[in-house]
């Protein structure tokens, strides 16, 4: 069997033990790889624990840019023993598998068509480290060291990534720096020819950056001046509010008190966390919560207050798989139902659905503008595989022209100026959004009671039936006020006659971008549309409504995104064909590419001939 | 209760340091049951805060469900209400009170609200030191769904239909006490004189100051046989040490005798004068406090009047080193680090 000989374009795989500092090693490694100009996509696949289950860490390097998760892996680093042989055989055919070779592979590790390098990783850091903690941690860097010289990385770019992650400890990096030149030493010496894969430097990646979309999101409601955050931690959603709590203490502390412009409340569970957000939000504040699938559930009840009672608040929800606690480490879209049907009753939801992190910068930004303007809950739609994982996205930029608009809110000079009853409810500009008052503003006018019972137009409680009827109606009349305010898909359409269309959302993107390329290259044209937001706005029918057949892309078993648009579009059954992955990895161009073939040469040949025609 | 208030006002009607007469600080006409506790709660609400000259439209109320939780619209008209979801009132406070710490926060909750639904927000709450008053008006009992017993409701105490409650009852002022609390109180709706004074010290004190209220249910828990009925309260009910609350001005005085006197001063400056009996406990003590609500429960008796104190307890915002300025009026200049801020950031991924 021959090597895998490939440039810039392929799969580095870390088997390793939880806790036991590989994440910064292989951080180290993706780092470096983009440092040197070329995409790169790294997934965590960690487990719900904190010291000493299996953890994966999968780097893709693609020079043609294709970001989202192969599948498969063409070069294993496996230094877990608990997973040794399920990770030895999944190297794909003509891969490599990097061992620590201080204890030789068990006997029945005869693969053909993998090429084994063995690296005495505990002997070399035994040898050199005399502390125990020290030697743990050292190993995984030996291991970047061994592949700097097997992918022809060398040891410069390394040693300055090195340098720089511990520019305020330069202690630090000594230790670092030798481990890595053990491991680039022993792999010159001992595997020489062995490796056929390499690393060359590249202008691919232009002007990106690197970044996990929880930070991203941290920085947008930053930027957009949240002030108050309730929250209750959970996975994968804290590291929004740790990031951040983290800009805030860099770049919120009044300069002249050393006091905090921000604050955050970590509350007792996730119902005390979105009413502390939504207490602040009616308080004329502007906050946010962030959780996950099971925080949405407890949620709910509240959401559905905020949205009768016409209340701000931003909830940011990074996705997992469920139901119940499900898979709490593991990505999927499936809160798309639950969130936009949030609550008892006739409630809805605004959903905003960022793909990459620049976008969730954003649109979590966007979010509090909405909020603010419709006086209803925003949920962004993020989710573990965007939140976690570093993608790289165009850098984030901020308009310092920008006001945030903070909607329909009476001064003290218009309440006081006004003649007649100020009514919290009147929709007196037609658009269903009414003017709201702020505590505190004037002394005899514009108070009111605010509920989550039926009221009137002037915030009265009622049991009329008519009165109600006014206010669910006016509802809808605000939700097509949001139809024209939230994000415009985004549409692509390859051929004005091609009767194949595929919409997807989210972290799904990358992937789909790869397996319409795919198709492309079989000559079956797909026009393409980017869900973001919800409502759907008369684009995304549209779009649904020319094509003969559109395949609905998401990561979720029940094809939740096809179950809305369907109840929301009036689509003819059949038409909207769900292609799924929900195994809590995130979906891959394979997986789109082969459910697509499967279905065009089930459903009928005429698709696949009139636009390879076309 | 009557369905209609004359419009009509007394032309000398008294008026407060803002020169408000009392009828600024009423709301709507309440539709509780005739009778009900809650409604001379309310009264004492009002007249507390009309005797402190506090602007009506610098409170904010808030309340959870159920029968007490209804009583914010009978009371300060020209306040801002949050009527919110049954248990929840004291997230919303918080996050109300976390976006502008200028106001005054008012929350009112009942024994179901509270004891029950609410147990974790009022522990949380507590906990976190808000500066709020926190109301329960305790009947120990479900008015709005027609009586069921609720978690404050006595062991052994029977209700209108008759059956002994068989469960331990919950103490909410002991709780409080224990959760750090920095002003604890029990009083009686049937006892104004108590109340008022009560309400005005839990107005003052910064920090969380909360107020259990027993407040007879006329309707379904009156019958003599229950421990939160009129005339058992009335039997069984034994004050602690009296007091006068002393705001900065006017001096406000009520009836009780004056004894040996304690002076205890709060954050704004006023005063709560304590009058010690030579038996009593010394209520800046959280394990004497605990040991004084145990002991009259052994003989059957209610403990009322101010039980904890501690004027030092501090408040979240004080805690978490918060800017002095109400966060809802910062805007895009304090807020927004800008753009070159943000390729600065950038940059430092690169």
């Amino acid at each position: 069997m021959e090597k895998t000989k490939r440039v810039n374009d392929f799969v580095v795989r870390f088997a390793n033990v939880n806790g036991s500092g590989s994440a910064s090693a292989n951080n180290l490694f993706a780092k470096v790889v983009y440092r040197l100009g070329i995409p790169v996509s790294p997934k965590n696949v960690f487990p719900s624990n904190i010291q000493g289950l299996p953890t994966w860490y999968e780097v893709r390097i693609s020079e043609k840019g294709y970001l989202g998760r192969k599948g498969g892996a063409d070069f294993i680093i496996g230094v877990n023993g608990q997973t040794l042989r399920e990770d030895y055989d999944m190297v794909l055919p003509g891969g490599y598998f990097l061992y620590d070779s201080t204890r030789e592979l068990p006997d029945n590790f005869q693969r053909q068509d993998v090429t084994k390098i063995g690296i005495p990783l505990t002997e070399l850091c035994n040898n050199e480290f005399s502390d125990n903690r020290m030697r743990q941690l050292m190993k995984n860097i030996i291991y970047i060291g061994a592949l700097a010289y097997l992918l022809d990385i060398g040891l410069g770019p390394v040693t300055e990534s090195i340098k720089k992650q511990f520019a305020k400890k330069p202690k630090l990096a000594e230790p670092n720096i030798r481990a890595l030149e053990l491991g680039f030493e022993y792999a010159r010496e001992h595997h020489t020819t062995s490796c056929e894969l390499s690393i060359r430097p590249s202008d691919a990646v232009g002007n990106r950056i690197l970044i996990d979309g929880n930070s991203a999101a941290g920085l947008g409601a930053l930027y957009a001046g949240a002030t108050v955050v309730g929250w209750y931690p959970i996975t994968p959603s804290t590291s929004v509010i740790e990031a951040f709590e983290r800009f805030a203490n860099r770049y919120r502390i009044d300069p002249d008190s050393g006091k905090k412009n921000f604050a955050i409340v970590q509350a007792e569970d996730e119902l005390s966390a979105i009413g502390i957000a939504i207490g602040a939000g009616w308080n004329g504040a502007r906050s946010f919560t962030a959780t996950s699938g099971p925080g949405i559930s407890l949620m709910s009840e509240f959401l559905g207050l905020a949205y009768f009672a016409e209340i701000p608040v931003v909830l940011i929800d990074v996705q997992r798989s469920g139901p119940s606690t499900g898979m709490p480490t593991r990505s999927q879209q499936s809160d798309l139902l639950a969130c936009a049907y949030a609550s008892h009753g006739d409630t809805r939801n605004v959903l905003l659905i960022p793909a990459d992190p620049q976008e969730c910068f954003q649109m979590t930004a966007e979010a509090f503008d909405l909020a603010d303007r419709l006086q209803t809950p925003i949920i962004v739609m993020s989710d573990l595989d965007l939140g976690m994982n570093d993608h790289l996205c165009e850098p984030l930029s901020w308009n310092d022209d920008t006001r945030y608009d903070r909607g329909k809110i009476m001064s003290y000079d218009e309440l006081d100026k006004m003649e007649k009853q100020w009514g919290r409810y009147l929709d007196i500009d037609h658009d269903g959004i009414c003017y709201r008052t702020l505590p505190g503003t004037h002394p005899e006018k514009g108070a009111y009671v605010t509920r989550g019972t039926s009221h009137t137009e002037y915030a009265a409680y009622t049991e009329g039936s008519a009165a109600y009827e006014r206010s669910m109606n006016r509802l809808l009349s605000k939700w097509e006020t949001a139809r024209r305010l939230v994000p415009m898909p985004e549409i692509t359409i390859k051929d004005e006659q091609a009767k194949i269309g595929a919409l997807f959302f989210g972290s799904t993107t990358a992937s789909a971008l790869e397996a319409f390329d795919r198709l492309e290259g079989n000559n079956i044209i797909i026009n393409r549309m980017r869900i973001r937001a919800f409502p759907f706005q008369k684009e995304v029918f549209d779009f649904i409504s020319r094509h003969d057949i559109v395949f609905a892309i998401e990561q979720n078993r029940d094809s939740q995104m096809q179950i809305l648009l369907a109840g929301e579009c009036q689509v003819a059954p059949g038409k909207l064909v769900p292609v799924t992955n929900f195994n809590g990895l995130p979906i891959t161009a394979t997986m789109i590419t082969n459910q697509i073939h499967t279905t065009l040469l089930s459903r009928g040949r005429e698709f696949l001939k009139s636009t390879a025609l076309s | 209760m009557s369905y209609t208030r004359p419009a009509f006002r007394h032309p000398e009607a008294q008026k407060n340091k803002l020169g408000y007469t009392r009828q600024a600080y009423e709301g709507a006409i309440s539709t509780l049951c005739a009778g009900c506790g809650h409604d001379s709660i309310v009264g004492a609400i009002v007249t507390s805060f009309f005797e402190m000259s506090i602007e009506p439209h610098r409170v904010v109320k808030l309340s959870g469900i159920g029968c007490s939780s209804k009583t914010p619209a009978y009371f300060l008209g020209r306040a801002h209400g949050f009527n919110s979801v049954h248990g929840r009132m004291p997230s919303i406070a918080t996050g109300a009170n976390m976006a502008n710490r200028e106001l005054v926060y008012l929350g009112v909750s009942g024994d179901g609200d509270t004891a029950s639904i609410g147990m974790g927000q009022f522990a949380h709450v507590v906990r976190r030191s808000l500066d709020m008053v926190y109301i329960v008006m305790n009947n120990g009992c479900y008015g709005l769904t027609k009586g069921q017993d609720s978690a404050t409701a006595d062991k052994g105490s029977k209700s209108r239909k008759g059956a002994p409650v068989s469960l331990e009852s919950i103490d909410l002022c002991e709780m409080a006490i224990q959760l750090g609390a920095g002003f604890v109180a029990r009083g009686f709706s049937g006892d104004k004189k108590q109340l008022v004074p009560m309400l005005k010290a839990a107005i003052a004190h910064k920090g969380l100051a909360f107020v259990d209220v027993v407040s007879p249910c006329v309707t379904f828990n009156n019958a003599p046989t229950s421990t939160k009925s009129y005339s058992w309260v009335r039997e069984h009910r034994e004050a602690t040490n009296t007091f006068d609350f002393i705001p900065l001005r006017p001096e406000i005085t009520t009836e009780y005798p004056h004894g040996t006197n304690i002076p205890i001063t709060l954050h704004d400056g006023s005063i709560i004068n304590l009058y010690k009996r030579e038996d009593k406990e010394v209520v800046t003590s959280k394990k004497e406090a605990i040991n004084a609500l145990e002991e009259a429960k052994s003989i059957d008796q209610i403990l009322t009047g101010i039980l904890y104190l501690n004027p030092d307890s501090g408040e979240y915002h004080q805690i978490s080193n918060t800017t002095e300025t109400a966060l809802n009026t910062l805007t895009e200049t304090e807020l927004n680090p800008g753009n070159k801020v943000l390729q600065e950031f950038n940059e430092s991924l690169r």
